[in-house]
């Protein structure tokens, strides 16, 4: 399954590490990520794989939003069909 | 990969603009359960929906959760519920309660926050069950928590039953009495239709009509906080510009209305039916229809212009909503519930928006006059014309209308009503202080219009 880990705040040391760590500790392979500044926020875009769904989908999200809220960071993890669905026709 | 700018977009949308998937309404059909004896249909009717319904509540919370799209409300329709009335043995009006208290323990034991279907459909005549179904209507209402009641008085093709609007009336007046502690809040949960349609998602007129299956899932969408926001950027621009802009965001609103009902649908095993493409507002600021009138350019909602702007609303979500979606049906329109919008709530305070203008704007939106508080001396007579004048706007048009009106027991115009949740807050709206009587008193039918011959 695939989902999309989007992360939006203040640019700050150790973002990727700390959400790769979390992907890689859950199980969860990284497929693509990019970067940027939108509206002078920090953004962060993962295109991530539930490798054989191993780890529930809930653990993953719970975890990413404990660390979220430490970093002061929004991080949202969505299945990839919400994006698809929405802007391809 | 998917462009950034797309998903902060549609992150954005949630978080912000109070995007949501304002239900998803499990329609269960409770034909099977019919029978002579009260005991047994109350069971079947308890098995069978906490059967096919067990899952419902789970299945949107694990969807909400994987799509990170809230679902604000898990519901079901079932059957008219008269269906049922008519079928017992020696049929009473407790035996009807009997059933509606049913529909109540059902709707908890699965978890969901409505059941709709407590209706009868009388537009051209009664049966026996039926009669006795509406007449049982305020005790079923005031002794249930979730249990909601719809009844179609009138239909292009039958014309107005105006024996029945009489009752009704009347049933209002009786069903606010009943549960006056709570200002008239079973009037909250009883809509009369015109032209009611067989798939609705959203309550309290929901119910699994007569051509339906045995089992569906309809989901209504929600948004107007994104069309008003998609709006914004559109300031001072012409209406063509303003019409394109609305369908565009309508698409992809519907387009998660769609996703999420394909979803449910596999997971729980039960066919898809429609998705409802209705902008339905809360209470919460930002999720308003009147504040997408006002930034049309309308000072306030109610003012000269709300109707032409209304109805290009209406449209535009259609034809937006139309090509997201396999299935459309249900509603579809905007909603302008009083209670439920902010920026009605706000209008009709200030006395910008008035009965007779609400009138108007539902020739050319969706459902009617919903969620109206009115004085709680009104007579029932004067309920009933309302009820006369929003079925004869349907019947005309060939297209659904409602009232949903709550005469708040002991509250005068200019008090306010507090609903809580997503009911919200009534301010007291003025009625005409002129007498009906003598023509609701009339009783009959009103004959079904002519259908062409148009002006």
């Amino acid at each position: 399954m695939k989902a999309v880990v989007t992360v939006i705040g203040k640019d700050q040391k150790g973002i990727i590490a700390k959400v790769s760590n979390i992907l890689y500790a859950h199980e969860v392979n990284i497929l693509d990520i990019s970067q940027t500044v939108m509206q002078d926020m920090f953004t962060m875009i993962m295109l991530v794989n539930f490798e054989n769904n191993a780890v529930p989908f809930k653990d993953v999200t719970d975890a990413l939003d404990k660390c979220g809220e430490e970093m002061g960071l929004s991080i949202h993890v969505q299945r990839e069909e919400i994006f698809t669905s929405m802007h391809r026709i | 990969m998917i462009n950034p700018f797309e998903i902060v977009e549609t992150i954005r949308m949630i978080d912000d603009e109070n995007l949501d998937i304002r239900t998803i309404t499990m329609g269960i059909s409770l034909k099977s359960c019919a029978g002579g004896d009260i005991d047994v249909v109350c069971d079947k009717v308890y098995k069978k929906i906490t059967t096919l319904a067990k899952d419902l509540v789970k299945v949107g919370e694990d969807i909400e959760e994987q799509f990170g799209i809230p679902i604000i409300n898990k519901r079901i329709s079932v059957t008219p519920v008269a269906t049922l009335v008519d079928a017992l043995d020696e049929p009473s009006e407790e035996k009807a309660v009997m059933i509606a208290k049913t529909l109540d323990r059902a709707a908890k034991t699965v978890g969901v926050n409505f059941i709709g279907g407590y209706s009868a459909l009388v537009h051209k005549d009664y049966t026996n069950g039926e009669r006795i179904l509406i007449n049982s209507i305020p005790d079923a209402l005031a002794s249930t928590d979730l249990v909601c009641s719809s009844v179609n008085v009138g239909s292009t093709r039958a014309g107005i039953n105006m024996d029945a609007v009489k009752q009704m009336g009347e049933i209002v007046k009786k069903a606010a009495d009943k549960t006056a502690d709570t200002q008239g809040f079973a009037c909250a949960k009883l809509v009369v239709f015109c032209n009611a349609v067989e798939d609705n998602p959203f309550m309290a007129g929901a119910f699994l009509g007569e051509g339906e299956g045995e089992c569906v899932i309809n989901v209504g969408v929600s948004g107007p906080g994104v069309v008003k926001c998609a709006l914004e950027m559109a300031k001072g621009k012409d209406f063509g510009y303003v019409a394109e802009t609305i369908k565009k965001t309508a698409f992809k609103i519907t387009r998660m209305g769609q996703l999420v009902a394909r979803e449910a649908s596999k997971r729980l095993g039960v066919p898809f039916g429609i998705v409802d493409l209705s902008l339905a507002p809360t209470p919460a600021i930002g999720d308003s229809v009147a504040y997408i009138l006002e930034e049309m350019g309308l000072e306030k909602c109610g003012a000269h212009g709300t109707t032409a702007a209304l109805a290009l609303l209406n449209d535009a979500v259609k034809k937006g909503g139309v090509m997201a979606s396999g299935y459309v049906g249900g509603l579809s329109g905007a909603f302008i519930p009083v209670s439920e919008d902010a920026g009605m709530i706000s209008a009709a305070k200030e006395g910008a928006l008035t009965i007779e203008k609400l009138e108007a704007m539902t020739c050319v939106c969706s459902v009617g006059l919903d969620m109206i508080v009115i004085p709680g001396d009104t007579p029932a007579s004067t309920i009933s014309a309302i009820i006369a004048d929003e079925a004869a706007i349907g019947m005309v048009n060939s297209k659904t209308t409602a009232v949903r009106v709550i005469p708040a027991p002991g509250k005068k115009e200019g008090d306010v009503v507090e609903f809580g949740g997503l009911l919200g807050t009534g301010p007291v709206m003025p009625v005409k202080r002129y007498s009906s009587e003598e023509f609701i008193n009339r009783g009959g039918r009103i004959p079904a219009p002519l259908q062409s011959l148009k002006n």
